[in-house]
């Protein structure tokens, strides 16, 4: 079943068009990505998505029924250009937007202060928010766009600004906050992150789509059948690898033990980097 | 309600700020200072002086001995020649050389002073009356007047106006003097409050604009919510300090008639009432204080109050919405100067003819003034103390109100858009544009 849909929505500023004709569906559960250079028209579809701004035709469908402003309560946001009231406590502030998202101030209260013990920053609660560092005004960012538990979370460039340990802290997090039954939709340049957590892709460039499906089939669809292979030749030579294509691996394989000891064969699949640059700059021609 | 979420954090960031405090207590003062200071300087201005020593070369002979010398200025009659005199100016033994030429005429009426420093306009000013009270006392002499006579004749008169009130025959004196001053005190106060409240919204807006919350905030309620939001709640930051002013005062006032006997209570209230007071010693001795209190009497504090309130909340909101447009069109304060110069020439109108509309009240000028939305709170307020027909009022009021309801929409559009524009110089046609959207 699939959580959001978006069916032909198009948006034009101007004589520019920045969406045209764009559907994707992303199934209940599932980490989708949001993939595309800078300026592709991410950006105006997240918004789209937070009602900031209407499409001029097409549909958003969330949960099988038309997006509504009290979706409003559903949805989580954590743009790419974030920040934070300077002056503002940090606790304050979060109560303050945890109440815009519709939660009663005590309820909110109450689970900040969970996730404050949770990410080891009880103590921030009193400081002000220029006393805190960028990486640490990350996760107040983070928590804040958790905290109403959205059934539909919308991340722009999560980790940028974080350091090593804290990215592998929110990647847990959005995994785990996937398996406690959120959908997830992923904006992001960092394509390793892709690989890693998401399910599904989209590929958007000016505004067009044009590469859709999971991770998987898309590695398959655009594999070369090239295959890294490494073996121990019969004449003692030592161990040999090899790059080799072919679409018959099992001739390859049989080829290969005739002429000596086979210690691994793996195919090479391309990597979403190789895929997200051959694609963005052959659609650029 | 969300808005009143948004009402709630506009409102208590700003009252608990020690600024809101230190604003709240020292701008009475600060009014007061503006006001009486620059008066009172100017009367004390000897004293800020210095010592000079001016020599008199007095050809016609006339005012040898008269100029009398001061603390400060001390007149030395000499009988060198002139360019002997200057010298001595230039080489320091005299800070200036007045010069009085002897003439075909029985009487001069030119004098030149000489010196390498400003002579200060009190200087000139106490030997220009000077020579005038010789000269006349001469004149009158010479046509066989006694100069006593002339002295004994002079008369003050005083002209009192009564308006007779339009619906009840009632008859009011009214004080021309007292109501100008309280319509300037209150056209002044007014054009300060809407543009330091008003000027607090676009602060606020590229405040987050720069900030990049205000995506974050958008994704939870409509932008025009965060803009009323934020109008409102420093509208009633605004009304907080009124009240406070307000309560301060009737204090101020309580204290001082608990301890001091009742009639110093006007004397000591204000500033102003000291002035009037004066002003009114000079009419006849011991019913000044009497006239005080018939001249506050005569005013109605409490329609002036509504007034004051009424047009602060129209005028505020009128000029904070265009203010907001302004805010979430920019990126940062330095750029807001070209939008921002336009919309206080429009709050400075009413201030430059300050002179003309309290002079006149109801003349054609003054009426139109008050009814045009963008100058009607600060030229009403100079025209209220003198009493506005009730009609009037009300039409103002009304035009000023639509106006503010159709700006506010107008500022929305513009708002809507230009807090997600980043990195764009905007110009006037680009904001004019996005009211189209």
């Amino acid at each position: 079943m699939n959580y959001l849909e978006i069916n032909n929505v198009s948006k034009t500023y101007g004589t520019k068009k920045v969406l045209n004709d764009i559907s994707i569906k992303v199934p209940k559960q599932s980490i989708y990505g949001l993939l595309g250079p800078n300026g592709a028209g991410k950006t105006t579809l997240i918004r789209i998505l937070n009602q900031i701004t209407m499409p001029d035709s097409g549909q958003v469908i969330l949960d099988g029924k038309p997006l509504s402003p009290k979706d409003i309560a559903n949805i989580g946001y954590l743009p790419e250009e974030r920040g934070l009231y300077k002056k503002m406590k940090v606790g304050e502030q979060a109560i303050y937007l945890a109440q815009l998202k519709g939660m009663e101030r005590r309820e909110a209260e109450k689970c900040l202060r969970h996730w404050f013990i949770k990410f080891e920053i009880a103590s921030w609660w009193d400081k002000k928010v220029e006393e805190l560092s960028k990486g640490m005004q990350q996760k107040i960012q983070f928590i804040v766009t958790v905290i109403h538990e959205p059934k539909l979370l919308i991340f722009d460039e999560p980790f940028s600004g974080f350091d090593p340990i804290n990215v592998n802290l929110l990647k847990h997090e959005i995994l785990e906050l996937r398996d406690k039954g959120a959908t997830i939709l992923f904006s992001t340049h960092n394509m390793a992150s892709v690989e890693e957590l998401c399910d599904n892709i989209m590929l958007i460039n000016k505004g067009e789509k044009i590469l859709e499906g999971s991770v998987y089939d898309i590695k398959q669809r655009f594999k070369n059948h090239s295959y890294d292979v490494v073996y121990r030749p019969f004449d003692g030579s030592g161990e040999t690898r090899l790059t080799v294509s072919s679409t018959e691996p099992n001739e390859l394989i049989r080829d290969i033990i005739s002429k000596g000891e086979l210690v691994s064969f793996n195919e090479i699949l391309p990597s979403m980097n190789d895929i997200f640059i051959n694609l963005v700059s052959s659609s650029n021609q | 309600m969300k808005i009143g979420i948004i009402i709630q954090r506009e409102y208590l960031t700003r009252v608990r700020k020690r600024s809101f405090l230190l604003i709240t207590f020292l701008a009475p003062l600060f009014f007061a200072a503006l006001m009486f200071l620059p008066a009172l300087l100017m009367e004390n201005s000897e004293k800020f002086d210095q010592k000079r020593t001016i020599a008199v070369r007095d050809e016609s002979s006339m005012f040898v001995g008269k100029f009398e010398s001061t603390d400060f200025n001390t007149f030395i009659y000499i009988d060198n020649d002139l360019d002997e005199a200057k010298n001595m100016v230039k080489e320091g033994v005299y800070d200036g050389v007045l010069y009085i030429p002897a003439t075909m005429l029985t009487v001069p009426t030119n004098a030149e002073i000489y010196s390498t420093k400003q002579i200060p306009m009190s200087v000139t000013s106490h030997i220009r009356s000077t020579m005038k009270n010789v000269v006349e006392h001469q004149k009158l002499l010479a046509s066989g007047i006694d100069p006593d006579i002339v002295k004994a004749s002079a008369t003050t008169i005083n002209v009192q106006p009564i308006r007779m009130s339009d619906e009840d025959g009632k008859e009011k004196k009214s004080y021309g003097e007292f109501e100008f001053l309280l319509g300037m005190a209150l056209c002044l106060i007014i054009y300060f409050v809407i543009l330091l409240f008003g000027q607090q919204v676009m602060r606020g807006i590229i405040e987050e604009k720069t900030n990049r919350i205000i995506e974050v905030i958008i994704s939870s309620v409509k932008p025009f919510e965060l803009m009323m939001g934020k109008i409102i709640g420093i509208a009633l930051v605004g009304l907080t300090q009124f009240l406070l002013w307000a309560t301060m005062t009737i204090i101020i006032t309580s204290v001082a008639a608990t301890f001091l006997p009742t009639q110093d209570i006007v004397s000591t209230g204000t500033v102003m009432s000291e002035q009037i007071a004066e002003m009114s010693a000079d009419n006849g001795g011991n019913e000044g204080l009497k006239e005080v209190f018939d001249i506050i009497n005569s005013i109605n504090f409490k329609d002036i109050l509504w007034c004051f309130l009424l047009y602060f909340i129209g005028g505020y909101f009128l000029y904070s919405a265009m203010f907001a447009a302004i805010g979430a069109a920019v990126d940062n304060e330095t750029d807001t100067q070209q939008f921002v110069t336009p919309i206080t020439l429009l709050l400075i109108i009413p201030m430059v003819c300050s002179g003309l509309i309290a002079n006149a009240p109801d003349s054609p000028l003054s009426i139109w003034m008050s009814m045009i939305p963008f100058t009607s709170p600060a030229a009403m307020m100079l025209r209220i103390p003198f009493g506005v027909p009730i009609w009037q009022i009300a039409v103002s009021l009304c035009i000023l109100f639509i106006t503010f309801i159709t700006f506010t929409w107008l500022a929305a559009k513009v708002y809507r858009t230009g807090i997600l524009m980043y990195g764009k110089k905007v110009s006037w046609k680009e904001i004019f544009k996005w009211i189209k959207y």
